[in-house]
């Protein structure tokens, strides 16, 4: 009896002393790319520490939407905001990048003798509806040896808005000047060409089912369902397959830019094994707080995230943040305040 | 109503009432006026959504103004919105779907109604309404992995030999596309067709069958008294399954394609007004993207309050205003 009350007693004091630090609850809205880490993080994070973040996979667009009005703690978008979209906020906003993802080029060709192998300029032609056979010159250029079949190419994209066309587009703008001027990188674009399929499952099931389509889908699903991935050309000439690591690779290639801004794309990055179509999701945090409690609580988490959170992302088909990137957000960590006092002082 | 009901107290002189009397008429009043209130909420929900939807979509009315409606270029990068191929895409659709499912609607009705033993119409109606409650995804992923390999294959290329000489088949065999949307729609709105159009016919008098068969008609000229009659229920059946049809989203998003280019061809993808507004909502950003996809909706509001008050006068005009007749819905 004794023990159990003693027992109690210290239970009491531990959680006690645990509290006024910070709030027990948060709440945060936003990307659904990320949900499947975020809600391990949070159901680890409050086995850990009692704390219990409440999240919504709305979509970035709703979640953006949500920190403007103040309903949520914090936000989550796989697209970083642009500085127009900024200026829409009602007070300056900090970007924590969490994990990275790639996009994976999937396509349909039965009979090739050789994987299918792609270069920024066969993307690009494909979706600019410049490609339009598979035997086309530029195809066969990079694809010695190969006896690519004189079938139509069905270029197919995603129809709704996502942190995934994001990535795809950014990278066509950065390997394309014609891409840039015309199109532009969003979450959704006006395509000049293909089709559209609704979400990762629809592009997917269109590109399985149409002999000569091509698409693009999270590495993470491709990887999953076994689709036909082909490997993409990256900036140093290296035909380079999606996967963790060579995603944590072109994080690690654009870790100066992103030191400079961490809002900066990661596509076409540079080092050897980088693949090229890679990007990252963030956390959106207000940068001055008017709640102290709840300031404290999520810079803890985002560094909890930083530190012990990293190891468990490769388990579910992300890629991990490099060290290089993890020190970028340690730094910003410290620029949080709550009513112009910084919240952070751990590491 | 209120008007309605003092008029009513009004005509009714007060009589040296009983406690009781009183009592009932009180509540009578009560419940009248609690029933009024709830019919009354559904205009407040109503007003409330036109509210709201108008208040978004004012920085695109402000902004785009009737450029919105004739603009066939939609790019949130560049922030230019048009959305006529969205409204395009909604009417051909539905529009195909009507032809579709109102012929076959109306046949099963009548066969159901008038033709089959009363045992088998009574399970075949009922296996028509289970349709109705199959959620709408699941005839989207129908049409994508079951119908749409089965037009690639074998309908449309098809279509395209032998019929490619009109603008309407002509193009690629995707499989998804405007033809899809519609056959899916089609099969989604039957049942409401058949169900209402079956109860309608049931509800025809019996002595106009009666009458025409004395008069000598034969079965099938007794038939089309029958239907002649029932015109104006049949009619609402389709308007209402004409409703669902211009606002069917889920189906229709995962098997039109998704491309906003107005095509002749009904084997060219598309979009429709729903899927558009389904597909780039959610991860949205820019208060002008945001405006133009609130602005889709109120057009479609505004589409469905029009095509409404054009089938009221349909059928206004075709009954010459009669109500007499049975089932006028």
């Amino acid at each position: 009896m004794h023990r159990i009350l003693r027992f109690a007693a210290l239970a009491l004091i531990t959680v006690a002393a645990a509290i006024p630090a910070g709030a027990q609850s948060l709440t945060g809205a936003g990307a659904t790319f990320p949900y499947p880490i975020y809600s391990k993080w949070f159901d680890a994070y409050h086995k850990q520490t009692g704390v219990s973040i409440n999240y919504q996979s709305i979509g970035s667009g709703a979640g953006i939407q949500q920190v403007k009005a103040g309903t949520v703690d914090f936000g989550a978008s796989d697209a970083a905001l642009s500085n127009d979209r900024l200026k829409e906020l009602p007070r300056r906003i900090l970007h924590f990048p969490t994990v990275g993802g790639a996009v994976a080029m999937v396509y349909n060709l039965q009979g090739l003798d050789k994987p299918l192998q792609l270069t920024p300029e066969i993307i690009t032609g494909i979706y600019m509806g410049q490609i339009t056979v598979w035997n086309d010159k530029k195809v066969a250029a990079a694809n010695p040896g190969v006896t690519l079949p004189p079938a139509p190419v069905m270029a197919v994209h995603r129809s709704d808005g996502s942190g995934t066309t994001n990535i795809f587009t950014s990278y066509l703008a950065a390997v394309s000047g014609e891409w840039k001027e015309i199109i532009g990188a969003n979450t959704s674009v006006s395509w000049p060409s293909g089709i559209g399929g609704k979400g990762n499952e629809g592009v997917a099931g269109l590109v399985r089912q149409t002999p000569g389509a091509i698409g693009y889908v999270e590495l993470a699903y491709a990887k999953q369902n076994q689709l036909t991935v082909a490997p993409v050309r990256n900036q140093a000439g290296r035909f380079v397959l999606p996967s963790l690591a060579s995603t944590t690779a072109a994080v690690e290639g654009s870790a100066a830019a992103l030191a400079r801004d961490v809002r900066t794309p990661i596509v076409n990055a540079p080092g050897p094994d980088a693949y090229p179509i890679s990007g990252l999701t963030f956390l959106l945090v207000y940068r001055d707080s008017k709640d102290p409690a709840k300031a404290k609580t999520l810079a803890d988490f985002i560094a909890w995230a930083m530190r012990d959170g990293q190891a468990m992302v490769e388990a579910l088909d992300y890629a991990k943040l490099p060290d290089a990137v993890i020190k970028v957000n340690q730094a910003n960590l410290k620029l949080l305040t709550a009513s112009g006092k910084p919240v952070f002082a751990g590491r | 109503m209120s008007t309605a009901l003092t008029a009513g107290a009004a005509a009714s002189p007060m009589r040296p009432a009983t406690a009781r009397r009183r009592l009932s008429r009180l509540a009578d009043q009560v419940h009248q006026r609690a029933l009024g209130a709830t019919a009354l909420l559904v205009f407040l929900a109503v007003g409330l959504i036109v509210f709201e939807v108008v208040r978004g979509s004012a920085p695109a009315l402000g902004t785009l103004g009737w450029r919105f409606l004739i603009g066939t270029e939609w790019d949130p990068v560049a922030d230019h919105y048009g959305a006529l191929p969205y409204l395009f895409g909604t009417l051909v659709s539905s529009a195909l779907a009507m032809v579709m499912a109102v012929p076959l609607g109306v046949g099963t009705a009548v066969y159901l109604a008038e033709l089959a033993p009363p045992r088998v119409g009574a399970v075949v109606a009922f296996v028509v309404e289970l349709l109705a409650s199959i959620p709408s995804i699941v005839y989207g992923i129908w049409g994508l992995f079951v119908l749409a390999p089965f037009l690639r294959s074998l309908v449309e290329p098809w279509l395209i030999a032998h019929l490619g000489f009109l603008p309407l088949f002509q193009g690629f065999p995707f499989g998804i596309g405007m033809l899809n949307a519609g056959i899916v729609l089609a099969v989604m709105v039957v049942p409401t067709i058949v169900s209402l159009a079956r109860e309608i016919l049931l509800a025809m008098p019996g002595s106009l069958r009666e009458a025409a068969l004395a008069l000598g008609a034969t079965r099938a000229e007794g038939l089309g008294v029958l239907l002649d009659a029932a015109r104006p229920g049949i009619l609402g059946a389709a308007i209402l399954a004409l409703g669902r049809a211009l606002g069917e989203t889920m189906a229709v998003t995962m098997v039109i394609g998704n491309t906003n280019r107005i095509s002749a061809s009904l084997l060219a993808p598309g979009s429709t007004m729903a899927s558009v507004i389904a597909n780039e909502f959610t991860e949205a950003t820019g208060q002008l993207y945001l405006s133009a996809l609130t602005e889709i909706a109120l057009v479609l509001f505004a589409l469905t309050v029009v095509i409404n008050a054009l089938a009221r006068l349909l059928v206004l005009w075709t009954t010459g205003g009669r109500r007499d007749v049975a089932g006028s819905a």
